[in-house]
């Protein structure tokens, strides 16, 4: 759970400019409230230290989607629900564990929000992420590999999210005219995913 | 008696909802504004969707109206962390929150079934103002 610490660190350092993509194509909030929510959990963290793995992912969820506000709080909120309801009673993340998290977090997120991959959403970063992450896990990559390709491919989901008009949420209101600007919920989602990676390599 | 519950991304927007609809209401109709967050910024939270849900029940269901956005995700997910039984009583209409409120908080003060109550909230959709 202290990968938390590092993913918080990176919200907070970002949130200007998430807040900024999102004044662009959205309501100017997203930046603002992703460090609320991440601030909360790490208040909540340190308040009730969590004495597992899953209960610590479900403090997480349940934080997220009572203090972020927007969209994105039951979002991520449900993407942390479902990954901890994999974690059952493990104590470590482990390439296999990650993959079914990953896989079942976009899975969440997209019956959530009712999004596909082309609708300039999370998904756009997330979907591609967990892809590359089982194909670096079964060409037989240890977990620091196989994450480091999914945020390259978040990356470039990111990059795509530039090229097309948005579908869901606020930005839909302007139709083409989202065209030329990233995805404010797929940068998010993005940084999310190399915060966690730079922890696993911090911490080897 | 069907309850409901009012999701806004306001506090005082779901408040003063409640307050128009309950004008109209019978006073035993259990009605639950759940807007904004609870340091009072602008947005909206499923854990205070889900208490408010709980509180508005009393057994013939309720229905959650919602403005736009998070407000429907986060009722959503409230829905989704509810017991079976209960989740099978609460539904989410597709509907504006004011006067989809104020349509079902009539209905529901009839007596009326939870199936009529989210048809009147969603009929309130095409109710023309003009002429
Ligand atoms: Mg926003």
């Amino acid at each position: 759970m202290d990968a938390m610490e590092t993913v918080t660190a990176a919200i907070n350092k970002n949130r200007d400019f998430l807040t900024e993509l999102d004044r662009s194509i959205g309501d100017a909030d997203h930046g603002i409230n992703m460090a609320r929510g991440f601030n909360a959990v790490m208040e909540k963290l340190e308040s009730s230290p969590p004495d597992s793995l899953q209960q610590g992912l479900k403090s997480v969820a349940m934080t997220l989607i009572s203090t972020v506000g927007g969209a994105s709080g039951p979002l991520y909120g449900t993407a942390f629900l479902r990954c901890s309801k994999i974690a059952q009673d493990k104590s470590t993340v482990d390439s296999e564990l990650a993959s079914l998290m990953l896989n079942e977090a976009v899975n969440g997120i997209k019956s959530l929000g009712k999004a596909s991959a082309g609708d300039k959403t999370m998904v756009d970063a997330l979907e591609p992420a967990a892809k590359a992450f089982d194909a670096s896990y079964k060409s037989g990559c240890g977990l620091l590999s196989c994450l480091q390709s999914s945020c390259k491919a978040a990356r470039e989901g990111v990059e795509y999210t530039k090229t097309i008009a948005a579908k869901k949420g606020r930005a839909s209101y302007l139709g083409d005219r989202s065209i030329g600007h990233q995805d404010p919920g797929a940068t998010s989602s993005a940084i999310i995913l190399e915060a966690i990676t730079e922890y696993c390599k911090k911490t080897g | 008696m069907v309850g409901i519950v009012i999701v806004s991304h306001s506090g005082k927007v779901a408040q003063g909802v409640k307050e128009i609809a309950m004008q109209m209401a019978d006073e035993k109709l259990k009605m639950v504004a759940a807007g904004g967050l609870g340091d009072g910024s602008i947005g909206t939270d499923a854990a205070a969707v889900y208490n408010a849900v709980m509180e508005a029940d009393s057994g013939e269901g309720v229905l959650v109206t919602a403005d736009l956005g998070s407000a429907v995700l986060s009722a959503e997910t409230a829905l989704s962390m509810l017991g079976e039984k209960l989740k099978s009583r609460v539904a989410i209409a597709d509907a504006p929150v004011v006067e989809g409120t104020i349509a079902a908080a009539v209905t529901a003060s009839s007596g009326a079934p939870l199936a009529d109550v989210k048809a009147a909230a969603e009929e309130a959709r095409d109710a023309r103002k003009l002429e």
